[in-house]
């Protein structure tokens, strides 16, 4: 294991400790510790199966582990606290797939939480809705409806819609995998500016430029563990895990680093 | 090497109009086909030596306008039976199958529940359910309870038709995609707000179909609570079929329903066809 690479005597907002998850027999996460610090970029690489969307989806209880924790600002995701949806409106998640509703259009995506979940008027909602949808440039498209809209612009509407809540933590699942190589870009871009904001982000990707541009550190799990951090220079010029090298010369022959 | 392009690409090809001769052909052959088929039927069973007591007996004509008022205002009954009897199943298959699809140990007694009436109520007969409801509970004569027959007839198809429904619509839940559960919860909806809000407005588009075949279904058994004494169009049928040892009323009955169905039939169709134009154009 390498040693940890948060500037001591900084809180971390995301503590994650211990974390095991069983999927019947099979060991899906093994004791996984990890901590994102403020403001930090974390990227989850690993082969297919390795445990990276099963650990992002504990971190806002899509999942619950069956041992260890997950701590946001010190307190268990779990705590009482939280309530029934403060854990939600801090942390949003996008996933490779956008699951946008399609029975509704990008604003009724949007607002949808921010009316049924937080209370706010749908007046309210829907200019929150537009400022963040000007943010992603999509403005023109809010009473589009899923379908009429490119992959590209789906996952920025997705994004919004994470956003809408104002979360301080954004959880990424391969939210480029299932665009066309020339869209890439756009959602790329969006999220390098949430970045410059100052969002907290855990980012599982297969975009090694991705975990390149934008990462502070990249963790490589197998077999979930993680097995190697380091930043992502030093990741990927000099692996020092057998696993990792491999890893990485599979991709390289694969022409995708 | 590469041909020179002309400056302008060419037109667009005319579209052709309706071409008569093309059209005509496969036209004539299909109309001809079906009037060839069926009149060979009915050169046969007019031809037949019984022929003229089939028309006196089926297709009278002075006994069909003497039986259409009563039959066509039995009918009114059957239209307005079935209506309300959608209606309910609307209502309570939907509950049937949300309580059916909601998740979570607290609901798993009411999970067995409704799983246990849907066997119930799928095994049984229709017929056996509409006898022993429309005879059996007004015979007990319970003071407070409606004892007309119509009124627990009516009963016995909502609770057998829902149990039918009811599954249609589990399907529907069923085949929206995990990730729209998922996206739903990670937003912070409750349980009851991801059922309302993100699955059924899906789950039911995806079923319509299904349950526009229901409901034609439905229209027809809606004739079954003629056994118990409702006068509906095929009860009506029998009364003057009784009396004049005549069957056209009962033909007259059997053109009403298909006057009904067929509209109906066609628009599930319709809706079919479009559902599926969508989905296509969803995979696309
Ligand atoms: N709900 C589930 N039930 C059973 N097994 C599951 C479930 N979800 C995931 N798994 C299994 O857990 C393992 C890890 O899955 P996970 O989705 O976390 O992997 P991943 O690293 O995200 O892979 P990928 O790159 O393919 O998305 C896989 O072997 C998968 O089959
Ligand atoms: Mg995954």
């Amino acid at each position: 294991m390498t040693q940890p690479r948060i500037a001591s005597g900084v809180a971390p907002r995301i503590a994650i400790e211990g974390l095991t998850k069983y999927f019947g027999n099979h060991l899906v996460l093994d004791r996984v510790n990890l901590r994102v610090a403020p403001h930090e970029v974390v990227c989850l690489i690993g082969a297919s199966g390795s445990g990276k969307s099963t650990l992002l989806r504990c971190i806002n209880r899509l999942i619950e582990p069956d041992y260890g924790k997950v701590l946001l600002d010190g307190v268990p995701v779990e705590d009482p606290s939280f309530g029934k949806t403060g854990l939600q409106r801090r942390v949003g998640i996008v996933f490779q797939s956008y699951n946008l509703f399609p029975h509704r259009n990008v604003l009724g995506n949007i607002t949808l939480a921010p009316i049924r979940v937080h209370g706010l008027t749908r007046a309210e909602a829907e200019a929150r809705a537009h400022e963040v949808l000007a943010m992603l440039g999509m403005e023109r498209f809010a009473r589009a409806y899923p379908e009429q809209l490119s992959g590209g612009q789906q996952q920025r509407v997705a994004l919004a819609r994470a956003l809408a809540g104002g979360p301080d933590v954004l959880l990424l699942d391969e939210v480029t995998a299932a665009l066309d190589p020339e869209l890439v870009g756009e959602v790329m871009a969006a999220i390098k500016a949430q970045k410059d904001r100052g969002m907290t982000m855990v980012i599982v990707t297969h975009e090694m430029g991705f975990a390149r541009g934008l990462a502070d550190r990249v963790c490589f799990l197998d077999g979930g563990r993680i097995v190697e951090e380091a930043p992502p220079e030093a990741l990927f010029t000099a692996p020092e895990h057998p696993r990792t090298q491999a890893f990485l010369s599979r991709l390289i022959e694969g022409g995708r680093l | 090497m590469i041909p020179e392009q002309p400056t302008t690409p060419p037109p667009p090809p005319k579209r052709r109009g309706f071409d008569w001769r093309t059209a005509l052909v496969p036209g004539l052959i299909g109309g001809g086909s079906i009037v060839v088929v069926f009149g060979v039927l009915g050169w046969l069973v007019a031809t037949n030596d019984n022929w003229p007591r089939i028309r006196a007996q089926f297709f009278n004509p002075d006994h069909m306008l003497a039986a259409l008022p009563r039959v066509a205002w039995g009918f009114l009954t059957n239209m307005q039976v079935w209506l309300i009897a959608m209606a309910c199943i609307g209502v309570w298959a939907l509950v049937l199958a949300v309580v059916r699809s909601l998740r979570g140990a607290w609901f798993a007694p009411f999970r067995l529940m409704v799983m246990l009436y849907i066997d119930i109520f799928r095994g049984l007969p229709a017929l056996l359910l509409v006898i022993l409801f429309g005879f059996g509970i007004p015979a007990l004569r319970i003071p407070g309870l409606p004892n007309s027959g119509l009124f627990w007839g009516g009963v016995a198809m909502v609770l057998c038709y829902s149990a039918y429904v009811c599954e249609i619509y589990r399907s529907g839940i069923d085949s929206v995609h995990e990730g729209q559960r998922a996206a739903a919860r990670a937003l912070g909806l409750s349980e009851w707000q991801i059922m309302v809000y993100a699955i059924l407005p899906q789950a039911l588009r995806n079923v319509l179909p299904s349950l526009m075949n229901i409901i034609v279904a439905l229209q027809k058994d809606v004739a079954l609570l003629s056994v118990i004494g409702v006068r509906d169009a095929v009860r009506e049928a029998q009364i003057y079929t009784a009396n004049t040892f005549n069957y056209s009323s009962l033909v007259v009955a059997a053109g009403l329903f298909l006057l009904a169905t067929i509209p109906m039939a066609r628009l599930a169709d319709w809706v079919t066809a479009r559902d599926r134009a969508r989905r296509l154009q969803q995979a696309g």
